[in-house]
């Protein structure tokens, strides 16, 4: 075989494989989706029917319009997103607060902070789920979408601190030294150097935050007793417990739960596994 | 690249230096009262007070709980917890349930953690040597598998391994009938039902686990393999080295930090599993396929509560997962600039 063509079909070689590693990966996702658009007739069958012929609407419009266990589909919505926003919102705060003093300042105490980050982040939070459960119980915020904000909150945050912290010892300090010398204060520096410079990495960890929130099954399902508080997650479990499950609606509110999240994904792709990486660990 | 440049800072990357910084200190920072040296205290306030009552202290609970009988009377608040010493131990060391949910754990964490790491080391260098363009495709096809919810992945997999209208048995029925044979001992998976055996469950549970996670480490260890300098393989190839001793030489040591972190979070991810077991068996139903956090899940939740039980159980698996996980912390504080 001349050297041209053993390099075209290494290529060749190459690229199947690249194509087999895409389909396993998206075939699954695709297979939810087609699944929320087909009929009955299609979904239920022992054939391979690889994209609905039969186009419907039905399973979908059932899910927004019926909802599951006597709400709509729109108040699990709004529940997951009250959540995951809260969380966001009062845990990118506390984070960049500790990232700037971890990386910006040596204080007596910094080492152990950052052991402390490592090792609690490798409890697995499920198993603070009894003591959790319990505390929340005893503070009175007990099926209070408050209560599962301020457990995400504490999940999250030694995760987000260690993602942040790289991105703001990114930022030159000479940046900051200028603005002061220019006579701003702490924190103006703060507010209007540093924070715009941070901004990626807090949207990175934002991100990061709202997903871990948004996907949260196992506290919302202990935390929140009525059914008008119940999050996505927990809410699809209904439609298995109902007589003959009924896969249409079961994808449907899948894919409504997914494609957000996919979105974000492919918008932060980059940062993301760079901030992971670097943040080492995720608890 | 992005994903290389926050990549290569780590450890050497704060170049503050503390020397440089004293002078600015003298003087009192205008506008905020505070003296510099209680500056940084005060930014961490909010995130001590989190960690300390939402994670150490409930840390600290969990481990009195596991010597503690909960009875209803005191979940609800209107009871003391009474003291049972080793009790809630010892009947986990007679209980089948324990034995098999810790085996369970443990296999299936040795056996998924392989696969992806080395399916997703597998991607990421075939990533590397992909053009631009097709690369870039893959890349967003393998995110969109990482980025599902692990309950709707738990969802896609039982359904794709439905007994009556998955996509999966309607492919085993595919193969030639003799091949089938041959592999599996059987020709027809007509009804096969997948989820209803603990044993075929966790091979659902595998394959789930590992799809949604092998992207994750494929991606890391491409921006790893970017961060390499070209010239190292250049002189390799001079130098007539073979692919594999180029991996052995230049590749696996220069990535080593990379896999350690990698190695470290799929440990601590797939001994925990618990979403996408939850809707493989729905709920907390068949007791011989648990693993150990479905097992605390279902002691401490499910009517009779047995919140004490659920809490040792809850500490054998932390203690498991700190031994396990101990060696590559140690690993990684040394490697962090944490001083």
């Amino acid at each position: 075989m001349t050297p041209l063509a053993r390099k075209r079909l290494n290529k060749i070689a190459l690229n199947t494989a690249g194509v087999l590693v895409f389909l396993f990966a998206v075939f699954p996702v695709y297979w939810m989706v087609s699944t929320s658009f087909k009929a009955n007739d299609q979904i239920f069958t022992t054939d391979f029917i690889p994209f609905p012929t039969h186009f419907t609407f039905e399973h979908v419009g059932k899910v927004l319009t019926d909802g599951v266990a006597g709400n709509s589909i729109w108040v699990y919505m709004r529940n997951s997103a009250i959540v995951a926003l809260g969380t966001v919102l009062i845990g990118s705060a506390f984070a960049l607060l500790a990232a700037t003093a971890v990386a910006r300042f040596r204080f007596k105490g910094r080492t152990s902070f950052l052991i402390t980050l490592l090792i609690v982040q490798m409890i697995p939070t499920e198993a603070l789920l009894i003591p959790l459960f319990l505390n929340v119980r005893r503070m009175g915020l007990y099926d209070n979408l408050l209560g599962l904000i301020v457990i995400q909150v504490g999940l999250t945050l030694p995760f987000g601190i260690w993602m942040l912290r790289t991105f703001v010892a990114a930022v030159p300090k000479s940046l900051e030294e200028a603005a002061w010398i220019d006579g701003a204060s702490r924190f103006t520096t703060f507010w209007k150097v540093l924070f715009p410079l941070v901004a990626p990495g807090l949207v990175a960890t934002s991100i990061f935050s709202f997903i871990t929130a948004w996907n949260d099954l196992i506290f919302a399902l202990v935390l929140m007793k009525d059914t008008t508080g119940y999050t996505m997650p927990v809410a699809l479990q209904f439609f298995f417990g109902q007589r003959g499950t009924d896969w249409g609606a079961i994808m449907a509110t899948s894919t409504l739960m997914t494609l957000p999240v996919i979105a974000f994904f492919l918008l932060v792709q980059r940062r993301m596994v760079s901030g992971l990486v670097a943040g080492a660990v995720k608890g | 690249m992005a994903n290389t440049s926050t990549l290569a800072p780590r450890g050497g990357g704060n170049t503050s230096a503390p020397g440089r910084r004293r002078h600015t200190s003298h003087k009192r920072a205008r506008g905020s009262g505070l003296p510099p040296r209680a500056i940084p205290y005060v930014l961490l306030i909010p995130g001590i007070l989190v960690i300390l009552g939402l994670l150490l202290y409930p840390m600290i609970q969990m481990v009195i709980m596991s010597f503690q009988s909960i009875s209803l009377r005191v979940i609800r608040g209107v009871a003391e917890p009474e003291w049972v010493g080793l009790e809630n131990y010892t009947k986990l060391l007679d209980n089948d349930i324990f034995w098999s949910s810790l085996r369970n754990t443990i296999v299936f964490a040795a056996v998924t953690v392989a696969l992806t790491l080395i399916l997703g080391t597998a991607v990421g260098a075939l990533l590397n040597r992909l053009s631009k363009r097709m690369s870039t495709f893959v890349i967003i096809g393998i995110m969109s598998a990482w980025a599902v919810p692990p309950v709707a992945q738990g969802t896609i997999w039982r359904w794709l391994f439905d007994a009556e209208a998955g996509i999966i048995n309607w492919a085993l029925n595919l193969l030639p009938d003799g091949l089938s044979t041959l592999l599996f001992g059987r020709a027809d998976w007509t009804g096969q039902p997948w989820l209803n055996d603990a044993w075929s469950v966790y091979v659902v549970l595998i394959l789930t686990v590992v799809w949604a996670s092998f992207p994750f480490v494929a991606v890391s260890v491409l921006a790893g393999l970017r961060g390499i300098p070209a010239e190292l393989y250049e002189a390799a190839r001079v130098d007539g080295a073979t692919p594999w001793r180029t991996f052995r030489k230049i590749t696996f040591p220069l990535l080593k930090p990379v896999f350690a972190v990698l190695t470290i979070l799929s440990i601590i991810w797939d001994f925990k599993v618990l979403s996408q077991l939850y809707v493989l068996l729905n709920g907390p139903t068949n007791r011989e396929a648990f693993n150990l956090s479905l097992f605390s899940f279902a002691e401490a939740f499910k009517a009779p509560p047995k919140m004490g039980t659920g809490a040792a159980i809850a500490v054998v698996l932390t203690i498991i997962l700190l031994i396990v996980t101990a060696f590559y912390t140690r690993q990684m504080v040394k490697q962090e600039d944490l001083t």
